[in-house]
């Protein structure tokens, strides 16, 4: 009996550790996705198997074990390699129009579709 | 009335397009980091080629005017292009090489060393590729060349060829 006990008991600290290990994974995963790969740029570092993708691979992993944030790896690797590195843009001056223009044309669209049908006028 | 209204922003609008398209075309599309990226050469430590000692570029990157560190490797080919230009190189007092052994295998690379010649004063292992990520290199073979404030001046993605060769001595000169 005391022995199922220790044994359930350590098998209960084993799935508590491998949850936290399996985040680290999936945050590691996550900043591979959005990492573009040098050599092949369509890639990103996820997909690739070249060398500098694996070496990369490498720095993220190296990076969250010393307690970076996700944020903290973006700006070092912004800072490296430029905006171009990542996958996600950022909203910045020289893209504001990429991300609000679908914005201001779908409003655009109802004001006309409310001015020109009067869907307010026949309530 | 309203008609004409519209055919004029037809037309602006047409070429508005073509104009965004016209200098779209014309914009590389293929990204290098030639011109971005880090200004100061970060200080890493890593481990000396022949003697396996820990070696930082605090301790390498001294007493010279510039420095150009090189990443290498005796399994890239264009390395093997390159290194006449700096067997050529070392020859010039103000200059300092470093080179940094990217991915290699210690007989390989020691093998290419003896067929080549040795340019570098000083070559350090960079075993898992990890020290050229930080650096913010882009391939092998790079080149970076530093000023006495360890400085980037320039980046080389890729052989250096006679052109860039020329490149590389007239910094060299117009900065002294």
């Amino acid at each position: 009996m005391k022995i199922k006990i220790i044994l359930l008991v350590i098998l209960v600290l084993i799935s508590f550790s491998k949850g936290s290990f399996s985040n680290e994974l999936k945050l590691e995963n996550k900043i591979n996705k959005n990492l573009r790969c040098l050599i092949c740029q369509g890639q990103s570092i996820y997909d690739s198997q070249s060398d500098f993708a694996e070496s990369m691979k490498l720095v993220v992993k190296q990076k969250i074990k010393a307690g970076m944030s996700e944020e903290d790896i973006y700006s070092f690797f912004k800072i490296q390699y430029g905006e171009w590195i990542l996958y996600d843009p950022q909203f910045n001056i020289k893209n504001f129009a990429l991300w609000l223009l679908p914005i201001v044309i779908f409003l655009a669209g109802g004001i006309i579709i409310i001015v020109k049908f009067g869907v307010l006028k026949k309530r | 009335m309203k008609n004409k209204y519209l055919k004029i922003f037809i037309i602006i609008f047409f070429i508005f397009s073509f104009f965004i398209f016209y200098y779209g075309l014309k914009q590389k599309d293929l990204y290098t980091t030639e011109n971005s990226g880090i200004q100061k050469f970060p200080n890493l430590t890593l481990h000396d080629f022949f003697t396996n000692k820990q070696t930082s570029f605090e301790d390498i990157l001294i007493d010279s005017n510039y420095y150009l560190v090189n990443i290498w490797s005796s399994w890239c080919l264009p390395c093997r292009d390159e290194h006449i230009y700096l067997t050529q190189l070392k020859k010039n007092s103000s200059v300092k090489i470093i080179g940094i052994n990217y991915k290699d295998k210690k007989n390989n690379a020691e093998k290419f060393l003896d067929e080549f010649g040795n340019p570098y004063e000083y070559i350090l292992n960079d075993k898992d590729g990890i020290a050229s990520i930080e650096i913010g290199a882009y391939g092998v073979p790079e080149s970076f060349i530093l000023n006495k404030q360890k400085e980037i001046v320039k980046k080389i993605i890729g052989p250096i060829d006679q052109k860039k060769f020329k490149t590389v001595l007239k910094i060299m000169k117009n900065e002294n």
